[in-house]
């Protein structure tokens, strides 16, 4: 399957051995240069590798408690359902329609999506808005390739996201917890940011289905849940989506839901967050430390009304 | 109903108090062996919040069961289990003092005020303390007829921790529903005996 096929060969670009810090990472990725020597591939390559401008060095999170710690109300509401019933869910074959005002507009397989992308590593910080945060090495590419070759129209303001709704595939939506499908937007500027990844891994793997598999948005510098996971539908619009938790809860969540240390809400102050895997909590950064990059794109604009 | 002395006070009681505190020893052990998932310090204050609410609601449960079995014995085991709650709500909030805030006392002083959930907490466990005190039999006997109306502070007590929970939830209320459920139960049975004497 060409999916895989794109994870498993960035998997020679991954991160340096130095930053896969316990020995049984270090084992996984020797193992998987073994398989690329076998395969006739360039071992060289794997340490020759690129390494994104945009990738953090911070040390990663391990890859079982980003496997087993996460929010995915398609799958139950505790931390540890999605890793538990996720594997209802099938992801192959699997189709995103894509529509509204672009000139491109249908129903696309996604081995023909990924075609024309090469994927790659970034290291990204990643924080939830109820206080915890990882350090991830997604495998994915520029959600901007993908736009642009849909052709916006000059209508297009918003991207739209829509994770596949199939009570049958992902039980959670059994409940009315959250008004399914779970649906997610961005601003034009900040899905082009190049910051902005339409993600397919993990730790050089394809995603597990508790991550979002087989597609998935990351947007590293807004709070988790707007990272939206195995997206089916995407939909340019000239007017502002109303994303999920939003309409839960407009007073606690908002469309933009930029990390924000300043901006406390009434569960979570977010002065501060806890590293998964660490025992002191760090100071929560304004954009979660992607200032340099996305600051810009917020100027004029009051942060604590536009939360 | 009866049990004998020697059954209550060598088998029923210390089983009880072992039962206890068994959440406790689970999460010591858990954090020992590193066997709390991903986020430990989390789950320990959850669990310590969950056992206290838990207890708590045990505690009141004694005089209806009590009344239901008509069993006068189970009344002196009422102590131990308001205690045992006590025990457990304390245990969270120093869960909460030092693996979310690390002892920073300013920090820890403007989450009470900007947190909701987090100030019912505080006031529920700040009422919770003089019945904690007042549980000796020497102050049963000092405060006499005050002790009683002291100790009736366990209702709104436990009402503000199902509260606390409740707004902490964010948005699967299943549990705190549950909980209040319970509680309302445990309540309601004391105004229909009260009302239907
Ligand atoms: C009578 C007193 C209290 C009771 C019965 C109680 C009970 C609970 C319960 C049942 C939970 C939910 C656990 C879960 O999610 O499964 C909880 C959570 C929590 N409680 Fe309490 N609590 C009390 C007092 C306090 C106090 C005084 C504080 C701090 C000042 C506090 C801080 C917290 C925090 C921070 C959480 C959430 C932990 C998280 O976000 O993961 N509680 N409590």
């Amino acid at each position: 399957m060409l999916i895989k096929k794109n994870n498993e060969l960035s998997e020679n670009e991954v991160t340096d051995f130095s930053v896969y810090h316990n020995r049984r990472k270090f084992m996984k990725t020797a193992a998987g240069i073994g398989i690329a020597a076998v395969s006739g591939m360039p071992i060289i390559e794997a340490s020759a590798k690129t390494v994104s401008p945009y990738s953090t060095d911070e040390k990663l999170t391990d890859y079982k408690d980003i496997t087993t710690y996460c929010n995915f109300y398609e799958f139950g509401t505790g931390k540890e359902d999605p890793a538990k019933n996720a594997h209802t869910l099938v992801t192959s074959p699997w189709d995103v329609i894509v529509e509204g005002e672009c000139e491109k507009p249908g129903k696309y397989n996604l081995e023909d999506l990924l075609k024309p992308v090469s994927v790659e590593e970034r290291i990204y910080r990643f924080r939830c808005v109820e206080g915890w945060s990882m350090v991830i090495p997604w495998m994915g590419f520029p959600l901007a390739d993908l736009i642009k070759r849909m052709q916006p129209t000059s209508k297009a303001k918003y991207v739209y996201f829509e994770t596949l709704h199939d009570p049958k595939q992902m039980p959670g939506q059994r409940r009315a917890v959250l008004d399914w499908p779970y649906v997610e937007g961005l601003r034009m500027d900040e899905a082009m940011n190049p910051l902005t990844l339409m993600g397919t891994g993990i730790y050089g793997k394809d995603l597990l289905n508790q991550n979002g598999a087989p597609l998935r948005l990351v947007v590293p510098w807004k709070y988790g849940f707007k990272s939206i996971k195995s997206i089916a539908k995407i939909r340019f619009s000239e007017t502002q989506p109303v994303n999920s938790w939003q309409k839960a809860n407009e007073n606690e969540y908002g469309f933009f839901s930029n990390v924000n240390p300043d901006v406390s809400h009434p569960r979570w102050s977010q002065r501060r967050e806890r590293r998964i895997g660490e025992f002191r909590k760090i100071k929560t950064q304004l954009f979660n430390g992607y200032g340099e990059q996305v600051a810009s794109l917020y100027a004029g604009m009051d942060l604590k009304k536009n939360f | 109903m009866k049990i004998s002395e020697n059954k209550f006070s060598r088998i029923l009681r210390p089983s009880l108090f072992a039962l206890l505190l068994l959440p406790a020893i689970y999460y010591a052990w858990g954090v020992w062996q590193d066997s709390l998932g991903a986020n430990p310090l989390e789950a320990v204050i959850r669990g310590l919040g969950d056992w206290g609410l838990r207890v708590l609601l045990l505690t009141l449960a004694i005089s209806p069961l009590r009344r239901l079995f008509n069993w006068p014995q189970l009344l002196r085991l009422r102590r131990m289990v308001g205690l045992y709650a006590y025990f457990y709500v304390v245990l969270h909030l120093f869960g909460y003092l030092w693996f979310d805030h690390f002892f920073d006392w300013e920090e820890i002083w403007f989450d009470i005020l900007e947190r909701p959930f987090i100030t019912v907490g505080m006031v529920a466990v700040i009422l919770l303390t003089p019945l904690a005190v007042t549980s000796t039999n020497g102050m049963i006997k000092r405060l006499g007829k005050k002790w009683k109306k002291l100790h009736m502070l366990i209702y709104p007590i436990s009402m503000l921790g199902v509260l606390h929970f409740w707004w902490m939830v964010k948005l699967d209320i299943t549990e705190p529903v549950i909980y209040a459920v319970i509680l309302a139960i445990l309540l309601g049975e004391r105004l229909f005996n009260k009302f239907s004497k």
